[in-house]
């Protein structure tokens, strides 16, 4: 198969309540990435954009940021999911022969919808929206059953916030750097139980964009490319009754094909750095399984032993992740810039010293019902 | 320079998309929810491939792909296998918080149930627990017709 690059990265401050608009922000990032590419507008075959018309509010919404995304005379269609996926799609066009550049750009204004209704909406008009369920009582449903599967217990989602949240310091986009302890956390208000508010991503907006390119495409830039070593995708029944809450099988098969195109056998030692998907602190101890870095029900001893902290063997979202900024849609690009950033030795303060391989990973669904994980190094 | 921006608040748009829909339930639905209203009766549907009962029930197995066919009634009694306790309204929800969601399997079916526990104290709530379908008094052919699971 091509080999296919991401040779440009850009991103918004993820703020809530942001001034900007769609299209501000989705110029900003899309302008970020071209020029931290080194290119121009012209170097850009195709565009794909990534956005939730249920979420702008507005019928097709897609068609108001094409021009801000530079689409005039492109070829654009559109992705209604994470932006990895949009980034999974980006790549699809390329290796289908027809164009050997394309620009991944998404945005969202969580700040302007109302989450819960909007997440509310994406439950079973027939037989469970009328309940009222949301992503965050959804998801407190899957902590529960993590749980009891596991033996995790709140105290251990709470030290992947403590970690997350102070990851965000060195992190110049992150909405929420927080300085705090478990026990902040533990005394942080009820939500949904077992979830308090400090186990919950804020409500975000922002936008991200970055550049893919074929060995022919990559000439057209000046940046050094670094490459997709890996990438795999999978799902779970949408029903969460019909579906293994606490494990994820989907993360399971997303990353073992990441692996194995990646010709990876012992993820926690190959890879240097990941970014996951925690939009609720439980999660990342359960994408731990899924990723296999622990086995089932065992991913609590990797937070407790300190492994996926900055200083670990192997850290786990020094970004500050999805709890400290959850820019919906945008979140999983997100994951992915920052794992470019690590491997080309960009990161910042957030820096891994000597990172050449990293994993992104973005969710869909409710509960993470869908997962999709890229594998890159320069 | 001074801008003109400095001393001008950014103007917000407010708006509301309000549009009404009428979802079919389709065949499957309409025989599920007719059991529930008239009889107050919880019916699953079988795959015969794999075995599963599915409540709700679905026109095609996920898992293997195929048309299910033949009803079965479960028991309006079962399990609560996950829960949690919400102390947020919005206004989708059915009345103000606290409120209660469990996933009750159903016994005779094979995965879970989501909807609201009711008539219960928090420190009673335990996975495991058995729980009871309290119908509605009023059933008008919808999920709500059960208005609850409380203890059994």
């Amino acid at each position: 198969m091509e080999r296919i690059a991401v040779v440009g990265v850009g991103q918004t401050n993820y703020e809530r309540s942001k001034e900007d608009t769609f299209e501000d922000m989705v110029f900003e990032a899309a302008t970020k990435a071209i020029s931290d590419a080194g290119g121009e507008i012209g170097d850009i075959d195709n565009i794909v954009t990534v956005s939730n018309d249920f979420w702008d509010g507005r019928t097709i919404s897609s068609m108001a940021i094409q021009d801000a995304a530079g689409s005039w005379g492109k070829d654009i269609s559109t992705v209604e999911g994470d932006g990895t996926f949009g980034a999974l799609y980006g790549m699809m066009r390329i290796l289908s022969g027809s164009f050997d550049t394309t620009l991944v750009v998404s945005h969202i204004k969580g700040s302007e919808g109302v989450m819960n209704l909007i997440t509310n909406a994406m439950f079973d008009p027939i037989y469970q929206r009328s309940l009222g369920i949301d992503a965050t009582s959804s998801a407190a449903l899957q902590a529960r059953s993590y749980m009891e599967m596991s033996g995790a217990r709140e105290e251990d989602f709470a030290l992947v916030s403590v970690k997350n949240h102070g990851n965000a310091f060195n992190n110049p986009y992150a909405q929420l750097p927080m300085k705090i302890s478990l026990g902040d956390v533990m005394a942080s208000r009820k939500i949904s139980e077992p979830l308090k508010l400090l186990d919950c991503s804020p409500i975000s907006d922002g936008a991200a964009a970055i550049i893919l390119a074929n060995e022919r495409g990559i000439k057209r830039f000046k940046k050094a490319p670094a490459w997709i070593q890996g990438v795999g995708h999978c799902a779970d029944s949408f029903n969460l009754g019909y579906r293994d809450l606490a494990r994820s099988r989907a993360l399971k098969g997303a990353s073992l094909k990441a692996y194995q195109m990646a010709g990876i056998a012992d993820p926690l030692r190959e890879i240097d750095v990941m970014e996951l998907y925690d939009a609720y602190s439980y999660m990342e101890l359960m994408w731990y399984e899924g990723l296999g870095l622990a086995p089932e029900g065992k991913g609590a001893s990797l937070i407790r032993a300190g492994v996926t902290a900055m200083d670990g063997e192997l850290p786990v979202n020094p970004s500050g992740g999805v709890l400290s900024s959850h820019p919906v849609l945008v979140a999983g690009l997100a994951r992915l810039i920052e794992a470019t950033l690590q491997v080309r030795g960009e990161a910042g303060r957030r820096q891994i010293n000597g990172a050449k391989k990293a994993l992104a990973h973005g969710i869909n669904g409710p509960c993470g019902q869908a997962h999709c994980v890229f594998i890159i190094s320069v | 320079m001074t801008d003109w921006k400095d001393d001008v608040k950014n103007i917000v748009c407010p708006g509301r998309i309000k549009v009404p829909y009428t979802w079919s339930v389709g065949e499957t639905g309409s025989r599920f929810f007719v059991a529930l209203r008239d009889n107050q009766e919880i019916w699953g549907i079988k795959c015969r491939a794999c075995g599963k009962v599915y409540v709700y029930p679905v026109k095609t197995c996920p898992e293997c792909f195929i048309q299910t066919e033949e009803w079965v009634k479960v028991e309006d009694t079962g399990t609560l296998e996950s829960f949690t306790i919400v102390h947020y309204s919005h206004s989708m929800h059915p009345f103000k918080a606290p409120l209660v969601y469990g996933l009750v399997k159903l016994d005779g079916a094979d995965g879970a149930l989501l909807h609201l526990i009711g008539n219960v104290k928090a420190e009673q709530l335990k996975t495991g627990m058995r729980v009871k379908a309290v119908f509605a008094e009023e059933r008008k052919g919808s999920i709500m017709d059960i208005k609850c699971f409380a203890p059994a």
